[in-house]
């Protein structure tokens, strides 16, 4: 913590010239920095500090430059500001697969992301470093007298069957705002035959919207909402939180890829590789993850067959598709609303 | 006299020209396999592509007068099959783009049967191989035309193609060694025939004038043909003057012995002592002509039977007994004692009984002839890993002179250059030798001065 000292707050947006729309940016100075390290990230500074600072411990030659912005920005700053960064985190698998498949990536390759299994690279340009579940999380003081449901169909039956308790109580993801909750549905819609019939039940107990999964738990532990569906929490947040318990589905549990690339606007692929190097070394380095609350790869396991992690590659540009995520958007919409 | 090697050889030619033509054939090889691998592997490349586009075309549908489409998972996520290639499509709809690429250009190039057009071409900074597939749609009075393009670059099929280039230089390279060595192994075995006959050749001895009878390839008879007349030709040339020498020799004894018995009775008739010892002289002469036309003969015949011995067994003692008993009375004019020394068995002995008695005589004529009056030769006979006929005399002995050049014809020691002689013994008697696969030895003798002669005969 002490090179927080150092960090500089800036909370304002286009300091860089550039018409991109930063939620957060702050400064790591080290006293013999020789470079900056410009990242622009969906992660909030609060999880990904601990990563800065731990990577300055063994390069203190970097500077770091951390922007915090939606992954739609992510997507929309280098696809068409040509935004300048050497390194580019985001959640949203299918926006950095569309950036790499588009060429707005550079290829990187060592022993150690040689090590990462097929599954967590595509083509040496996007490197997935995290593996995050999506989970139902349920409030215990509305299940006090409810079995919890342990699969989607046991979920809609449940949802059916008690309507008084679940009415107004049931959150979801906002999916025409949130890139995430949009890619978690999308794959359900692939995964289970059971995703339109959820949808509906939802929409006909008027689930609420959200955008974010913070505030979902949030309302779950407050027991303002009962049940909240697709939620993406890091496990200490999950367990640390009174009042509400994880599910983890046993048809599937859908895993997001946090995913890192080179844009194309880097300035050294050497320097940002050593970043990819670090953090895809990050299962390696249990007291990180405990800090950063990011499960890193490796860490669910894979034999475990109800786990589903979605897989990079060119499928993911299916549903970015426009007039694909127009049409999934109007079913998703009309069964959700019950207009 | 050997024949000078010229630069090459039929062998070296042979693998050389036969290496080249492997070589050749491996290229040949190489080349086909990868021109054929790769069209497979990009033939396969386009059938993906192709199912691709028209599972897209497919799914085109028309909805209240608009042109829908649901892009199919499937149709895109099954190019990522094969490698981790980027993927670019575009859906036209009478031509105006209605989902995907706008900038992805129309493919044009190659058309196969189910009408649909493939292209490579560069685009966003990498060689793509795009189709497009066109479909037709109605409702009603409207049609539409659907085109569907879908482009996928070629990082696999640079993969594949590296794969199938290291497998074909792999295999070509192994095609190479293999037909490289059986070729060398087919020309050792095609030469082999000729080496056979070169060695049948070289192994003969110096008098070996038989016809060739080597298993010779068809190729080589005539060869063999010609050297067999050759020999024949040899073989006659040498018989004729062989027979030349020892009419020679016989006409010139036949003379000479009626010259000295009339230089004999004359001889006796003499009164005068000054031409008493001039006739002596001469019959002296004469004496040493007889002997020499009688070696030459001995030679001649020597030389003639040495091609084919006529092998029977005999008794060595025997044969040592009858050249001493043969030859006493020449010694005693000497007043040279001549002892036998023979074991108390029979030793015998397998060769040719004229050519050994020739070989006995003569060395034992040449001891009595370079012994001074009054010694003693000693002949023995021992039997250990062969027959040793041994003969020591108490003369002047060989001198410095070696046994290559005493053997050879007409070449005499360098210490008897008063004593009257032709310089055929030895050679006779290491000629029969050498014939049935003996030796001759001469050395000093051990005991004192003179010479010790031994021929050794191998029991066969």
């Amino acid at each position: 913590m002490r090179h927080l000292g150092f960090a500089v707050l800036l909370t304002l947006w286009g300091t860089l010239g550039i018409a991109l729309e930063l939620e957060e940016q702050r400064l790591y100075p080290t006293p013999n920095a020789s470079q900056t390290l410009r990242i622009l990230s969906t992660a909030d500074i609060e999880v990904f500090e601990p990563i800065i600072l731990e990577f300055q411990e063994r390069h203190p030659r970097f500077a770091i430059q951390y922007d915090v912005t939606s992954s739609a920005e992510v997507m929309r700053g280098l696809y068409e500001e040509e935004a300048e960064y050497d390194l580019a985190i985001s959640s949203a698998m299918d926006l950095q697969t569309k950036l790499a498949n588009d060429g707005y990536a550079q290829p990187y390759q060592s022993d150690i992301t040689n090590g990462l299994p097929d599954w967590a690279t595509w083509r040496n340009q996007l490197f997935a470093f995290t593996q995050e579940p999506a989970v139902l999380i349920v409030s215990t003081s509305a299940f006090a007298n409810l079995p919890i449901p342990t699969s989607r169909e046991t979920l809609i039956d449940l949802l059916r069957s008690h309507p008084k308790v679940f009415a107004g109580r049931i959150g979801t993801y906002d999916v025409r705002s949130s890139g995430l909750g949009y890619l978690f549905a999308t794959q359900d819609s692939r995964n289970t035959e059971s995703y339109w019939r959820l949808t509906e039940v939802m929409g006909r107990l008027n689930a609420r919207l959200y955008c974010c999964s913070g505030q979902m738990i949030a309302d779950v532990a407050s027991g303002e909402l009962a049940i909240a569906y697709n939620v993406l929490g890091s496990y200490a947040q999950l367990n640390d939180t009174p009042g509400i318990q994880t599910v983890e589905m046993d048809d599937y549990v859908s895993v997001m890829l946090r995913t890192v690339l080179i844009p194309t606007t880097a300035r050294s692929v050497a320097d940002s590789g050593l970043m990819i190097d670090f953090l895809a070394q990050m299962g390696k380095h249990p007291e990180l993850a405990d800090k950063t609350a990011l499960p890193p790869v490796g860490a669910l396991r894979q034999e475990n067959t109800n786990v589903r992690p979605i897989r990079l590659g060119p499928g993911l540009l299916v549903f970015l598709d426009r007039m694909r995520r127009e049409t999934f958007l109007r079913s998703w919409t009309s069964s959700m609303e019950q207009r | 006299m050997t024949a000078r090697a010229s630069s090459w050889s039929i062998r070296r030619r042979l693998v050389v020209q036969l290496a080249l033509i492997a070589a050749l054939l491996s290229i040949v090889f190489f080349l086909t396999l990868r021109v054929v691998a790769e069209q497979a592997a990009s033939d396969t490349q386009d059938n993906i592509l192709g199912a691709s586009a028209t599972s897209i075309a497919d799914a085109v549908y028309l909805e209240g007068g608009a042109v829908r489409l649901e892009l199919p998972y499937s149709a895109i996520s099954m190019l990522s099959t094969i490698s981790d290639d980027r993927v670019f499509y575009r859906v036209i709809a009478d031509g105006k783009t209605l989902t995907g690429y706008d900038d992805l250009p129309l493919p044009n190039a190659r058309i196969d049967a189910q009408q649909r057009r493939f292209e490579t071409y560069p685009y966003r900074g990498s060689d793509l191989r795009a189709v497009v597939v066109s479909r037709r749609l109605s409702t009603g009075n409207r049609t539409v035309k659907v085109q569907v393009i879908v482009g996928q670059t070629r990082l696999g099929l640079a993969a594949i193609s590296s794969r199938i280039t290291t497998t074909a230089v792999a295999i070509g390279a192994g095609f190479f060694i293999v037909a490289t060595a059986l070729s060398f192994l087919a020309v050792q075995n095609a030469m082999s025939p000729l080496d056979r006959l070169a060695g049948a050749v070289t192994r003969r001895g110096p008098n070996d004038l038989r016809p060739l009878h080597a298993d010779t390839p068809e190729e080589l008879v005539p060869l063999v043909a010609g050297l067999n007349s050759f020999i024949a030709r040899l073989r006659q040339a040498l018989s004729r003057s062989e027979d030349l020498i020892a009419e020679a020799a016989h006409r010139v004894r036949t003379p000479l012995a009626t010259v000295r018995t009339q230089a004999e009775v004359i001889h006796r008739q003499m009164k005068h002592p000054t031409n008493k010892k001039a006739l002596r002289e001469m019959i002296l002469a004469v004496d040493e002509s007889s002997r020499s036309a009688g070696q030459l003969l001995d030679h001649a015949m020597v030389t003639f039977r040495s091609d084919q011995l006529e092998m029977q067994e005999i008794d060595a003692a025997d044969l040592l007994q009858d050249a001493v008993d043969r030859l006493s009375p020449t010694a005693e004019l000497k007043d040279i004692q001549v002892t036998l020394d023979l074991p108390d068995k029979a030793i015998p002995i397998h060769g040719d009984v004229i050519l050994l008695q020739n070989a006995v005589r003569n060395v034992l004529d040449n001891a009595i002839k370079y012994s001074p009056p009054d010694t003693e030769i000693t002949v023995q006979l021992q039997a250990d890993n062969a027959c040793r006929m041994v003969f020591l005399d108490q003369g002047r002995g060989f001198g410095s002179t070696s046994l290559a050049s005493l053997t050879k014809r007409f070449s005499r020691g360098a210490n008897v250059a008063d004593v009257v002689g032709s310089g055929l013994g030895l050679t006779i008697a290491d000629d029969v030798m050498r014939a049935h696969s003996g030796t001759l030895q001469i050395s000093s003798n051990a005991k004192g001065p003179g010479a010790c002669v031994t021929l050794v005969l191998p029991f066969s």
